[in-house]
């Protein structure tokens, strides 16, 4: 049977943690992710788990010693949010190019500045090009679940994963959660399998090569390839976790997506505002619907197309602006995606939430307004728009 | 997958590349060749070289081997990326520089 609790985001992932045991983690503090090595040492302080824990001098240390710790065969975490994920981001780019399959939980949260500790995915998009396996969760619940698929996915393809969750949002709010069997939890995420690792006997090795222009090439091709296929990977390690616990994750969920005329594609805890929304205006009549992305990198791309086809037309929702002068990372990812399969559609893209900004269900009914206004006019307008923002 | 980085040649695919070109064996300085990007390259004059050796230990890499009767040998150019060192060191004017034309 599983077991009902009241968690934090935070909570749950450092009970993941301690419900996996992990070999070594490397963490340095920062809000809003603190929490989850406090949580985790006082397991270790209390001889709960058998990890090493590493206690190092920045994040750029920690995820440095995760390399060390996965190079060598060990299961090596860490958990950071904002400037912590900026400071770590040189050996985030070495960990997936030595394609070490460290698990990384961030509670995302805005970069400065002006000075913000609130919610936004300015942290996470900002190392989206590292080589990451990125998912995303809506709540709580979502965040233990993805953490405890994690090592799995990534493992089988030997990239590092991130799991992030919503600063604040969810990660310091107290939810009602199914938590799995510790032993079953156990099974489930099974022993790391091991091929080459600097502590095998008989076997010498080096990691980190250097590679001259002959054959850099090559180990980025080899590295892309990983990232197409974790898109598989996600797939099969999800199932399996439905089968276990009768909640079934896909690379996207869709919403209220088979009649709907249309929608909003976001990503993270506003996706639960948005169901909200859709509720109140499917019942006023309005075909609206939700595409929520749990999948950030590898990217949903073709069942995104899937999923928008027939719409009238549709807003792609960033918490971050890219600051190119005309649109935020997931309406570009979206957008390369419908040209690339040859889709023409009507589609604006809305930054909002930012630093911590409410985003309430009126906010994502004003969307949907513009929205049908869009399909009722033909007229896209203005792409890139501000949600809320006082003119 | 090419498993050795002896066997791993400038025409191997990315699908037999090792993975991240992680190395899984020692020495592999003896068996990778480090001179293929050379533009100038020492050539030697037996007429001029006294077998002074003043010559083999300045060579940062291992292009300037000395046999067990301590003499030293031609360049190695497997390893030779041609810095010219070997060629200032000499004080009999043995070594010169020309174009390398491999």
């Amino acid at each position: 049977m599983a077991i009902r609790e009241r968690l934090s985001g935070n909570e749950a992932i450092a009970y993941a943690m301690k419900q996996i045991n992990p070999d070594v983690m490397g963490a340095f503090p920062i809000t809003p992710s603190t929490e989850i090595p406090q949580y985790f040492a006082t397991y270790v302080d209390n001889g709960e788990v058998d990890t090493e824990f590493i206690a190092v001098e920045s994040e750029h240390s920690a995820m440095s010693t995760c390399i060390g710790a996965e190079a060598a065969g060990a299961r090596a975490i860490s958990a950071t949010s904002s400037c912590g994920l900026c400071y770590m981001t040189e050996m985030l780019y070495i960990a997936a190019s030595d394609r070490l399959p460290i698990t990384l939980a961030v509670s995302c949260r805005a970069l400065s500045g002006p000075i913000n500790i609130n919610n936004d995915h300015s942290d996470a998009m900002g190392v989206r090009d590292a080589g990451w396996i990125m998912l995303f969760a809506e709540t709580n619940q979502e965040a233990y679940d993805n953490y405890l698929m994690a090592m799995r996915i990534a493992e089988s393809v030997n990239l590092p994963i991130m799991i992030c969750q919503d600063g604040f949002i969810t990660s310091h709010a107290i939810e009602n959660i199914d938590l799995v069997e510790t032993e079953k939890v156990q099974e489930f995420v099974g022993e790391r399998p091991l091929d080459h690792y600097l502590l095998k006997p008989q076997e010498t090795m080096a990691v980190g090569a250097y590679a001259t222009p002959v054959y850099y090439m090559e180990a980025k091709r080899a590295q892309a390839q990983a990232m197409i296929d974790a898109k598989d990977a996600i797939r099969k390690v999800s199932k399996e976790f439905g089968d276990m616990t009768g909640r079934y994750y896909d690379l996207i969920e869709k919403y209220e997506m088979d009649d709907a005329e249309t929608a909003v594609i976001m990503i993270g805890s506003s996706a639960g505002t948005a169901k909200e929304a859709i509720q109140d205006l499917r019942a006023k009549g309005h075909k609206v619907g939700l595409i929520k992305v749990r999948s950030f990198h590898p990217f949903p791309d073709k069942e995104i197309v899937d999923a928008v086809k027939g719409l009238k037309a549709f807003a792609v929702m960033d918490k971050d602006d890219s600051f190119n002068g005309h649109c935020g990372p997931m309406y570009a990812e979206t957008c390369a995606a419908l040209v690339a399969a040859g889709v023409s559609a009507k589609a604006i893209n809305y930054i909002y939430g930012l630093g911590g900004r409410d985003v309430k269900v009126s906010s994502i009914e004003k969307v949907f307004a513009e929205l049908e206004e869009i399909a009722k006019t033909g007229n896209v307008g203005e792409t890139y728009r501000y949600l809320e923002v006082r003119e | 997958m090419s498993k050795y980085a002896a066997n791993t040649a400038p025409d191997v695919s990315w699908k037999d590349l090792t993975r991240a070109c992680d190395i899984y064996e020692p020495a592999t300085s003896e068996v990778v060749e480090t001179g293929d990007w050379r533009v100038m390259k020492p050539v030697i004059d037996w007429s001029k070289c006294k077998q002074c050796l003043l010559c083999a230990p300045c060579c940062p890499d291992m292009s300037i081997p000395v046999n067990a009767e301590g003499k030293r040998e031609d360049f190695n150019y497997f390893f030779c990326k041609g810095c010219g060192i070997c060629a200032n060191a000499c004080p009999f004017g043995a070594i010169t520089m020309v174009k390398n034309k491999d």
